[in-house]
């Protein structure tokens, strides 16, 4: 039961990391097409400057209540997915540097240099997300002590001896791409004006398509490799409000769109992010981190948890520690809020 | 180098020995910041907000690299030591959680104000800021030291199914009577850094005549703040940790020591070379009885040796333990002595024109660095062979399925990668510190360009 809660509670926190760190990815994975100018791409980058810092400790503390909570479940991942979770480091490295390092000097190999960082690295991170969520959703190798290696790559099927890169997962990673960077685009039209606005909201407007096509594909897909989410949907059909936020995000981006309405439209692409997410992890549940090979080895919501006490004592300080986190992100976007000077 | 727990293991201590190179300035300098804000404030004397402002430039780029080499940090307790984390991750995953959702967040907000919003926060407020970021590293390095003072002492578990370690009772985890003195010591480390640091930065300034004004400022408050911390990181705090290790890990002070045999009034090594085969000390310069004296107070006191434990007990690396240890040691003597000298002449007046004192301040820029990491060595080399002191075992504790290979291949990625940190790292606070503090009044606000 309790194990239940921090499930609740991880899922929220890991969304919360998508949507918050997932429009400064977004914004580096398109600042190289629409930002044309130097006084552009300053504009884009201090869009995110005051807080992609504390967006990226989302991630970590996602991680570490996670560690927490399912102990079992963040060894086997995290030692499973060994290489892609490296690779994940040093882009989140490179790209860290690269947002602090590009204002010092004044240069015209060194600014150059650091956009194609920052761009590139913000793109990867997308698809390697992806690929990780579609890991999750295909289920992993998991042996008789709870644990599996997956290399890289090995025959691109996502059979009995995948690797953490095959077509599907691919597939996912791509469905990644386009919703950051359409998420990307929201907030940069938000947060700016003038011409890089236009050009953002047109780029948004373009891969919307792209958007709705991922999305339709890797739903397909998803269900034919993963029976646990036909089973669940059946069990609880009320866990169909999850896919309508899917639905609902993608019609309001495209209608808030049209009418220029930019926050309306910024919101209807976190709205279609947490549907997506939030749909894949209740369409996965009981399941933490599915087995490929039988369905009984694999992690579950009680089998990973860690013990009671400390998940009860856990929730003393997660809730004031975290409302004391949503306090400081309120004041800080409310303190940098409004369009960013040119 | 080709089992995998030997390559775990260097992964591991190389990755946390470079992030700790920032993690230490981060959080003494920005309590070296909130004084000369503190001071500007009361006095009024703009030369030291204008330092202030030249920290924080420093602070910034250091916070960046902190930030960067201390995400691999988290997740390596899941990549590399799987096992463990999934025995212990219900107890420590406690202490890492709440340092993620108290002070990373806490840390992150308060520095983008901190650093971009002086002209719009008005002096109070940006000193607040100042003293929320300092707060929110202090924490930050309060949460990640109980964890690892549970490791080196466990206390508040007890063992379930499965070998799962189950926590008993959250504050006697946080209240770990290991955390108090290795906290103090190792924070009280931070200052240290960041004294010298800035006395150094301060020397160099007043020998090549440039920005002299703030080049005083600097070498007086580092000095103020060095005498203090370096006197403290020896007694009391020093001494506190050396009877922890004294009392619940025996063998590993021994091994510190390069006591190999049982004595009543064990001497204190000042330079020695052990020597594992033989079971003795070479060329051993000594004072008679000392040790006897500062572990237990009594010059007779018995001493046991590492001859009197058992050999499946003895931290696996005898030597890289003794010299570490020896390092700080000597370093943290060393240290004391200039600043001890330095703050005489300080307060005579003579500091900033006696060239030899200043060469010794800008020269002993690395020495706290270099102290740094050998405490550290000393502290998890000793704990060897034990992940979790007398609980699991460092090769029970790795993580099974990830091969040697794999592992040297991520390893020499973090080291190509790091090596180019390290110099972008170098290049950019050496422009900072030639071009010197800036005269003009606020910079102008806004963020990053
Ligand atoms: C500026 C750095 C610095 C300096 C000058 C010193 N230390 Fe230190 N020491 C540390 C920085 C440090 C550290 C990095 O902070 C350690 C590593 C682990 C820890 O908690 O603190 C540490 C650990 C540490 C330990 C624990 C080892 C273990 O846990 O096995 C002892 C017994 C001492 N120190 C003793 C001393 C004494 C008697 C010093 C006398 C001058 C001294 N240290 C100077
Ligand atoms: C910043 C200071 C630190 C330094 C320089 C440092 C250094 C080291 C070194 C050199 C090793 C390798 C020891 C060996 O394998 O022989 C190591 C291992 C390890 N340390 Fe630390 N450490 C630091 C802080 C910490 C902290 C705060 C934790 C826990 C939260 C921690 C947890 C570990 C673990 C899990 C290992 C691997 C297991 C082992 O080899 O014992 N370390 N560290
Ligand atoms: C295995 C041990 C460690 C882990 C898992 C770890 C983890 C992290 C992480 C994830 C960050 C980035 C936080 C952000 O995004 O703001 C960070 C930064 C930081 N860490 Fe570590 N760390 C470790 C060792 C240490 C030690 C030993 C200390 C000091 C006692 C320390 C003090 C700090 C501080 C003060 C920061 C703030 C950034 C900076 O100072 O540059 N960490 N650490």
């Amino acid at each position: 039961m309790i194990g239940t809660v921090w499930f609740c509670l991880v899922a929220i926190m890991i969304a919360g990391y998508v949507v918050l760190d997932g429009f400064d990815l977004g914004a580096g994975i398109i600042h190289l097409f629409v930002a044309r100018t130097e006084q552009e791409r300053q504009q884009v980058l201090r869009s995110i400057g005051p807080v992609w810092d504390g967006n990226e400790v989302w991630l970590l503390a996602a991680g570490g209540t996670l560690y927490f909570a399912f102990p079992a479940l963040y060894a086997a991942a995290f030692s499973g997915f060994y290489l892609a979770l490296m690779m994940v480091l040093w882009l989140l490295i490179l790209r860290g540097i690269s947002i602090e390092l590009r204002g010092h000097i004044e240069s015209p190999i060194w600014k150059p240099f650091w956009d194609l960082v920052f761009g590139g690295s913000s793109a990867l991170l997308a698809l390697l997300y992806g690929a990780a969520l579609g890991n999750v959703v295909r289920g992993v190798p998991l042996d008789g002590n709870g644990f599996f290696f997956l290399p890289l790559w090995t025959n691109l099927q996502p059979g009995r001896d995948a690797g953490i890169v095959d077509w599907y997962t691919l597939l996912v990673g791509g469905a990644s791409f386009v919703a950051l960077a359409i998420h990307g685009c929201c907030w940069v039209v938000l947060k700016t004006s003038g011409d890089l606005q236009r050009r953002a909201r047109q780029f948004g407007d373009r891969i919307w398509w792209a958007v709705v096509a991922f999305t339709a594909a890797i739903t397909f897909f998803s269900f034919r490799l993963q029976p646990n989410l036909n089973t669940e949907f059946e069990v609880r059909p009320w866990g169909y409000v999850f896919p309508v936020l899917v639905v609902a995000g993608l019609v309001g981006m495209y209608v808030f769109s049209v009418r220029r309405r930019d926050l309306g439209t910024f919101l209807s692409s976190c709205l279609y992010l947490v549907g997506m997410l939030t749909s894949a992890t209740f369409g996965l549940f009981p399941y933490v981190l599915p087995s490929n090979l039988e369905p009984e080895a694999g992690l579950t919501v009680s089998n990973a948890a860690a013990a009671p006490y400390g998940l009860y004592i856990g929730l003393a300080w997660w809730i004031p520690g975290m409302l004391l986190a949503a306090v400081y992100s309120v004041f800080v976007y409310q303190h940098f809020a409004g369009k960013v000077s040119d | 180098m080709d089992s995998a727990l030997a390559v775990h293991r260097l992964h591991f201590a190389f990755t946390i020995t470079f992030h700790y190179l920032f993690p230490q300035l981060t959080m003494g300098l920005a309590l070296l910041i909130v004084i000369l804000k503190t001071v500007a404030l009361r006095t009024g004397d703009e030369h030291y907000n204008q330092a202030a402002r030249f920290w924080v430039k420093i602070f910034a780029i250091n916070f960046a690299m902190g930030v960067v080499t201390g995400i691999p940090m988290e997740f390596q307790f899941g990549t590399s030591w799987a096992r463990f984390s999934k025995a212990a991750g219900g107890v420590i995953g406690q202490t890492l959680a709440m340092e993620g959702v108290y002070s990373f967040f806490l840390e992150s907000t308060f520095l983008g104000l901190f650093v971009f919003g002086e002209k719009r926060l008005g002096p109070r407020l940006h000193w607040l800021s100042a003293v929320l970021v300092c707060l929110g590293a202090w924490l930050s390095g309060f949460f990640i030291i109980a964890t690892d003072a549970w490791m080196q002492h466990p206390t508040a578990y007890k063992i379930g199914p499965n070998d799962q370690v189950l926590l008993t009772s959250f504050w006697e985890l946080i209240l770990n009577p290991w955390v108090f003195w290795q906290y103090l010591h190792n924070m009280i480390g931070a200052v240290v850094t960041a004294s010298v640091v800035m006395a150094s930065i301060g020397a160099y300034y007043l020998l090549v005549a440039k920005c002299v004004e703030h080049g005083r400022i600097f070498v007086r408050t580092g000095v103020i703040t060095g005498t203090l911390a370096t006197i403290a990181m020896l007694f009391p705090t020093g001494d506190g940790q050396g009877k922890m290790v004294a009392q619940n890990q025996p063998v590993t002070l021994a091994a510190m020591e390069g006591l190999f045999d049982t004595s009543e009034g064990a001497p204190l090594v000042l330079i020695g070379q052990p020597d594992t085969d033989k079971l003795a000390l070479d060329n051993p310069i000594v004072i008679p009885k000392m040790l006897s004296f500062l572990t237990y107070r009594r010059w007779k006191a018995e001493v046991k040796g590492l001859k009197d434990f058992p050999r499946d007990q003895w931290p696996d690396n005898i030597p890289l333990l003794y010299f570490s240890y020896h390092i700080m040691l000597g370093i943290g003597t060393l240290l004391i002595l200039i600043m001890l000298v330095c703050v005489w002449s300080l307060w005579r007046a003579h500091l900033f024109n006696n060239r030899a004192l200043l060469w010794a301040l800008m020269l002993a820029l690395p020495f706290p660095y270099i102290a740094t990491t050998a405490g550290w060595m000393t502290a998890e080399l000793g704990r060897q062979p034990w992940l979790i002191y007398g609980l699991m075992r460092t090769s029970e504790g790795v993580s099974s399925r990830v091969s040697a290979g794999n592992g040297l291949f991520t390893l020499i990625g973090f080291m190509g990668l790091y090596l180019i940190l390290g110099i972008l790292f170098l290049f950019l606070v050496h422009r900072e510190i030639e071009h010197g503090p800036d005269i003009e009044a606020i910079p102008a606000a806004g963020g990053v360009q």
